[in-house]
């Protein structure tokens, strides 16, 4: 059945990251159940599905950010460029630097604007101040959030309003130019026109990089993304290109959650 | 009496029983305080800052008693706070797993509440005896134990607080582990670590049984940190227990310094924990 | 290949090149950081370890000084009643009974007390009193005990001689069975006295916790109650109390473990005699008066092992009452299915 859904994808994309046969645990609890994926490179690719369906938990494996807690395990592959990143060689801290992830909850840390920016820059970066700065007003204006805090760099990331703080976190994530961005229902905590705000930065974004995001919100998914994922208790149920997917889905599942039957 | 009616007749019942409680723990307060000020005011004069404390009989102050409790309140917060904050980070960021975070935070629980006097008892038997004196450094190493606990406790507890979220975050940056600790999470928790250190200094400056076997008492100026060294909290319990009219004075007064010393800081660190925790 | 949108002209280093850092991150400094990480778990890892040994010392250390007087004594010391330092026989049943007497007096009092203060800052008080109450209940927590001991040896003592205790002996001294602890002659200080004083100081804690822990109550399960027809108190005793049981016991061991280590104030008030006496009237001395009183002039390694045995004593009361409580705790957040 999964072999199928890969071959939705067309050959002539460039796979960023092939999912291989995964599998995820919580404790006991079977979460994703033999997953094969690939995620198309520079194209935004969106994972939907009911809540527990697994989607958040399958992102958070292309960070291996679950390694943070125990008793949570993932078995299989994750090739991402060509290497697997579920191998337990493979350094955390050097994946992390390349995949980078922006949360449901803004999360500011407790220091300046400019230095919530700066702060992932210098771990692996050493630029003079002047270089800095440059960094720190670039992705501030990829985020959209330039113009409006630039003459209070120093005051506290928490100071600013829940939308400004997601873009920060926005800003902050692509300041150390990862390859790949994941998004984790970035706008879900977000007003509407906050949330306007940040799917037009998801189509700007594309450009430069692979883009993963989950939202639970069908229409926003159908907006922003050129693939899309739906999962449902821990599968993969169908993958292909947003419109496809969402005007002629394959599957009756598919269709009866997009169609609203359930959910 | 209907059922309905015993039960309202209750309810009003233990409700005033509940007001009077509440009279009566304020009645208390304000006994103790009212005596207080009133013995204390009238012995608080300049003096008390500018002279050593004197014999029996004699007038002075309690200069020497009052540097040597700043002195080994600050000494044994400087000891026993790395070491609390330390092993409270270990307890709220390493202790998901193993063995030696819930047995440590047990023991800690149990030095919390262990009696004080026993925690000098075994400074006095681990320290004193092998060098055979009293000193101002046995003081300080029990005001210290004191410290440990309560320090260790508020670290753990306030680093809790903050979410996981926060953590992720700096981790999905690539941060190693100990820069998400030191930068992040402990920095979102400084406000109520730093309280935790004010009420640890509170606590500590209060405390007579420590002292009593270990930095004892010295009835001159004394900056030797191997001698006995003089302090407010013991000096109060010689001189309140005298029959000398003159040291009673001097007690009623350096009680009253120590109570607005503890209450102050207990208030700011109130205040300052309100005005400096951000919200999450 | 698309050009990064929205940059200066003239591209400095830090824009220009669009390759991704990643690839850059030499395996040198990511090992670094791996030991620093190494480094910091262990050290962090020290520090506990330290806790654990200070508590080993402390036992250690106690039991090592006590060995005189255990093998001089053994178990006698915790039955004999005796306690003459020129004869050197020792024995440490006065202290322990007065330790045990005086706190528990002032749990019985402490307990119902702090429990109607906590009732009345959450579910009586104006919501603008409740805060300037709550500290001031606070503030009680924070006077140090040294001035209990001076308030309650100068001020209330005399006041206690002359016009409460001729009372209690007058009515409780005369009823049949309980009437023997309220006889004798009204010195204002002794037992009873310092059982009052330490159930004024531990108030403030078991009723902070209380309030505390009341006040997380979620509304939704008092307002179920209420619909109901409930008056408050039975709201209150019916399902805020079983709902915060076990933060209720909590508070009450916390208060119980300072009665039983208090020092100063017992010192001053509670008479420090050796003997046993059966009235409540009478002066006694717990292990940590004796300790406070006599240990600085003790001579005599005899004297001195068994003053430090009295400290292993209390420390073991102390140890066992926190234990005890810590098994109830998590027994009870098990029944419930929470954890703590």
């Amino acid at each position: 059945m999964n072999a199928a859904v890969l071959q939705s994808t067309p050959e002539t994309v460039v796979q960023k990251i092939e999912v291989k046969d995964l599998n995820f645990y919580y404790g006991g609890f079977h979460a994703l159940k033999n997953i094969n994926l690939g995620i198309p490179e520079r194209k935004v690719t969106a994972f939907i599905g009911p809540s527990g369906c697994g989607k958040s938990t399958l992102l958070r494996t292309f960070n291996r950010m679950y390694a943070l807690y125990p008793n949570q395990e993932a078995r299989g592959e994750i090739f991402l460029d060509g290497e697997n990143i579920l191998s337990p060689r493979q350094d955390l801290n050097r994946l992390r630097a390349k995949v980078g992830m922006v949360f449901q909850k803004p999360t500011p840390f407790p220091m300046s604007i400019y230095d919530n920016i700066a702060f992932g820059v210098r771990l692996y970066e050493s630029l003079s101040s002047r270089e800095m700065d440059e960094r720190v007003e670039w992705a501030l204006r990829k985020a959209a959030l330039w113009e409006e805090v630039k003459d209070k760099l120093k005051q506290s990331g928490t100071s600013l309003s829940g939308g400004q703080q997601q873009r920060l976190c926005i800003a902050r994530g692509i300041a150390v130019k990862p390859e790949v961005l994941l998004l984790d229902e970035p706008a879900s905590a977000l007003d509407p026109i906050s949330t306007g705000r940040i799917e037009e930065l998801v189509h700007e974004l594309k450009n430069d990089y692979t883009i993963v995001i989950v939202t639970h919100n069908m229409q926003q998914a159908a907006r922003v993304s050129d693939y899309t994922a739906y999962m449902y208790l821990g599968e993969m149920m169908e993958f292909g290109v947003t419109d496809e997917v969402f005007i002629k889905p394959k599957k009756k599942e598919t269709e009866d959650y997009i169609t609203g039957r359930f959910g | 009496m209907s059922l309905y009616a015993r039960r309202l007749l209750l309810n009003r019942f233990n409700l005033l029983v509940s007001l009077f409680t509440m009279l009566f723990g304020l009645f208390w307060l304000g006994w103790i305080l009212i005596t207080l000020f009133e013995a204390g005011f009238r012995a608080l004069t300049p003096d008390l800052f500018l002279h050593m404390t004197p014999p029996p009989g004699s007038t002075g102050g309690l200069l020497n008693a009052i540097s040597g409790s700043l002195f080994m309140a600050a000494a044994g917060t400087l000891l026993g706070t790395p070491i609390g904050i330390m092993a409270g980070i270990y307890l709220a960021e390493f202790g998901r797993r193993g063995w030696l975070a819930p047995v440590t935070r047990f023991i800690n629980d149990i030095l919390l509440s262990a009696p004080s006097i026993v925690i000098g008892l075994f400074i006095y038997e681990a320290y004193v005896v092998h060098v055979r004196h009293f000193s101002a450094w046995a003081g300080i190493m029990a005001l210290a134990l004191i410290v440990i606990p309560v320090v260790i406790r508020t670290t753990e507890n306030m680093l809790r607080l903050v979410p996981d979220s926060l953590r992720e975050a700096a981790a999905a940056l690539g941060a190693p582990q100990w820069k998400v600790i030191s930068f992040v999470t402990v920095r979102a928790a400084k406000a109520g670590i730093i309280t935790g250190i004010l009420l640890a200094v509170a606590r500590i400056s209060g405390e007579t049984a420590p002292l009593l076997f270990t930095a004892l008492n010295n009835q001159f100026w004394s900056i030797n940190m191997n001698a006995p060294m003089a302090n407010l909290p013991v000096v109060i319990f010689q001189f309140a227990m005298s029959p000398y009219e003159n040291w009673q004075h001097l007690a009623w007064a350096g009680a009253l310094l120590i109570t607005l010393s503890v209450l102050a800081l207990n208030i700011f660190a109130r205040v300052f924990f309100r005005n400096k925790t951000p919200m999450y | 290949m698309s050009t990064v949108a929205n940059t200066i002209e003239g591209l400095p280093r830090s824009l220009s090149d669009m390759s991704t850092v990643s690839k850059a991150i030499p395996d040198a400094s990511l090992r670094k950081q791996y030991w620093l990480d190494q480094l910091f778990r262990h050290a962090t890892r020290g520090f506990a370890f330290l806790v654990l040994a200070l508590l080993v010392g402390i036992i250690a250390s106690l039991i090592l000084g006590s060995i005189p007087a255990i093998k001089a004594f053994g178990l006698k010391f915790l039955v004999t009643a005796h306690w003459n330092p020129v004869t050197e026989e020792f024995g440490a049943v006065v202290p322990i009974v007065g330790t045990l007497v005086t706190s528990f007096i002032a749990l019985l009092i402490g307990i119902p007390v702090s429990f109607g203060i906590a009732l009345f800052l959450t579910e009586l008080s104006p919501k603008w009193l409740r805060r300037p109450l709550g500290t001031a209940i606070e503030l009680l927590a924070a006077i140090p005990s040294i001035i209990y001991g001076m308030w309650g040896l100068f001020v209330f003592a005399p006041v206690f001689a002359d016009y409460v205790q001729p009372l209690l002996t007058g009515t409780l001294g005369a009823v049949p069975l309980v009437g023997r602890l309220f006889q004798g002659p009204p010195m204002g200080i002794g037992i009873l006295t310092a059982g009052l004083i330490l159930a004024i100081m531990v108030i403030p804690f078991i009723a902070s916790v209380m309030r505390d822990v009341f006040e997380i109550v979620p509304a939704v399960l008092k307002e179920s109650a209420y619909a109901l027809g409930s008056t408050t108190w039975e709201v209150v005793w019916n399902v805020v109390l079983p709902y915060t049981k076990v933060g209720v016991v909590g508070g009450v061991m916390l208060g119980l473990g300072r009665a039983l280590g208090e020092t100063m104030a017992v010192t001053f008030v509670i008479g420090n005699a050796h003997g046993l006496a059966s009235s409540l009237m009478a002066p006694g001395s717990s292990i940590a008066s004796t300790l406070a009183n006599e240990f600085t002039e003790a001579v005599g390694d005899l004297y001195f092992s068994s003053l430090i045995e009295l400290g292993l004593i209390l420390f073991v009361i102390t140890f066992v009452v926190l234990a005890f409580s810590k098994l109830l705790l998590m027994r009870l957040a098990k029944q419930e299915g929470q954890k703590t």
